[in-house]
């Protein structure tokens, strides 16, 4: 790890760090990325972690996606995370990709970057002068940028357990390991019949930070019933910002950013309600 | 830059280019080629092999970082003259067609089996997702495997 941030230290920005490679290379391949120096930090088997820690669960920036769909604890506490990971890319890809690199490659129909908006995950993010934690809201700044310096690599996700809670997601796609047409997480958490915390994340749709504030703040306070989760889709769907391309229109994609934040909120409701909260 | 790695059990060395993928390595500097390099875009998945005894995308790793780990290919499928349950299982349930997707399909038919002797049709299909068939032969590419499953040992077969 000190020989990974060395090296990023001293080629700075002319370098990349490629952990699964199956976001880098194929960037690289359209000379959309054209790094002088690549430093390859598979070798980094301590950052490969899926883990409990307290009150987080811990996930190492080299984790693959396999390690996360095979993690018992992961799925149980947070649902949303095996939905997710079902329909990213394809089991062959989630072999290699990596839950680091999916996220520092920021792209905005990026599946997990939806699941930790709604989740409130943190990242922490070194250097050689040490350590910082960075909210998910901050973590991405835009499209295919992130907080993460030129001379700093992500090292790991932590997300909050609430207990109580229950998430889900859900994605549309035109055939199995493609990009989202779209995709809706919800995570929920209800106390005494109403909503105590709403998280709600969007990939593919231009929605702000990967999420809709203003649906999660309809819903708290809230019982966790039809008529707020249809309020909660109907301003996700005026919220969102998507772009037409060759994955359809886009009063499709807002129709569809509705749709699924809604049935992404019962279901994680619904489990909500197995967890005894 | 000098890459070392094992591929089918035998240790090679090579000095290549960094931005050679591990598929031109296999394919054009040690002739196997068997591995198919197909859409170039991790899509397609004609080109599957094995890095430390799992397969993966060679269009999209790097030979660099194929540095020190094992690499199996399809080539290493029959063994002593043997066919692999799943290369005889493509023969009896005619599981190809062009034959461009094959290598691919029985390297992730091989590791499924290995971990799960008896899969179902569904399981199949989602072990193969990650790969194309052009000529649309899923069902019998599905029987073929299906066939190896039940076929664990190819020796009774040519008995």
């Amino acid at each position: 790890m000190d020989n990974a941030l060395a090296l990023l230290e001293r080629h700075g920005s002319e370098s990349r760090i490629i952990a699964g490679g199956h976001s880098l290379l194929p960037m690289m391949k359209l000379r959309l990325a054209r790094p002088e120096v690549l430093i390859d930090i598979n070798d980094l088997g301590d950052l490969s972690y899926v883990r409990r820690d307290g009150d987080e669960l811990c996930l190492g920036a080299m984790a693959r996606h396999r390690d996360l769909l095979n993690s018992h604890e992961a799925g149980t506490l947070f649902p949303i995370l095996h939905d997710a990971e079902r329909v990213i890319a394809d089991p062959i890809v989630r072999n290699r990709g990596t839950v680091g690199g999916s996220i520092c490659q920021a792209d905005p129909s990026e599946d997990l970057s939806a699941v930790f908006a709604a989740l409130r995950a943190t990242a922490v993010i070194g250097s050689s002068k040490g350590t910082r934690k960075v909210a998910m809201d901050d973590f991405h700044i835009g499209p295919y940028s992130t907080a993460v310096g030129p001379a700093e690599m992500l090292l790991e996700v932590r997300i909050p357990v609430q207990h109580g809670s229950g998430s889900a997601y859900e994605k549309v796609e035109r055939r199995a390991g493609d990009w989202a047409i779209a995709a809706a997480g919800a995570a929920l958490r209800v106390e005494g019949g109403s909503v105590s915390y709403a998280g709600i994340g969007l990939a593919a749709v231009g929605a702000e930070h990967f999420r809709c504030a203003r649906a999660e703040a309809s819903l708290l306070g809230q019982r966790a019933s039809e008529e707020s989760f249809s309020e909660a889709a109907r301003l996700v769907s005026e919220s969102v910002n998507p772009v037409a391309d060759q994955r359809g229109p886009e009063d499709y994609k807002r129709h569809l950013a509705g749709e699924l934040t809604l049935r992404a909120l019962r279901r994680a409701a619904a489990r909500a309600e197995g967890q005894g909260g | 830059m000098q890459v070392t790695m094992t591929v089918n059990g035998n240790e090679v060395t090579a000095t290549i280019e960094p931005r050679l993928l591990l598929v031109h390595f296999i394919r054009d500097h040690l002739l196997l080629r068997g591995t198919h390099w197909g859409c170039d875009t991790s899509n397609c998945g004609t080109c599957v092999l094995w890095m430390d005894g799992e397969p993966v995308k060679s269009c999209t790793v790097l030979a660099a970082m194929a540095n020190g780990r094992e690499i199996r290919t399809v080539e290493d499928l029959e063994r002593g003259g043997v066919l692999d349950p799943v290369q005889q299982g493509f023969i009896e349930e005619h599981g190809l067609q062009c034959g461009f997707c094959t290598p691919g399909m029985m390297m992730t038919a091989r590791w499924l089996l290995d971990h799960n002797p008896d899969p179902s049709e569904e399981e199949i299909r989602e072990a193969i997702s990650g790969q194309i068939c052009r000529c649309t032969g899923y069902k019998n590419i599905v029987s073929a495997i299906r066939w190896a499953a039940e076929h664990p040992s190819t020796t009774e077969v040519n008995a």
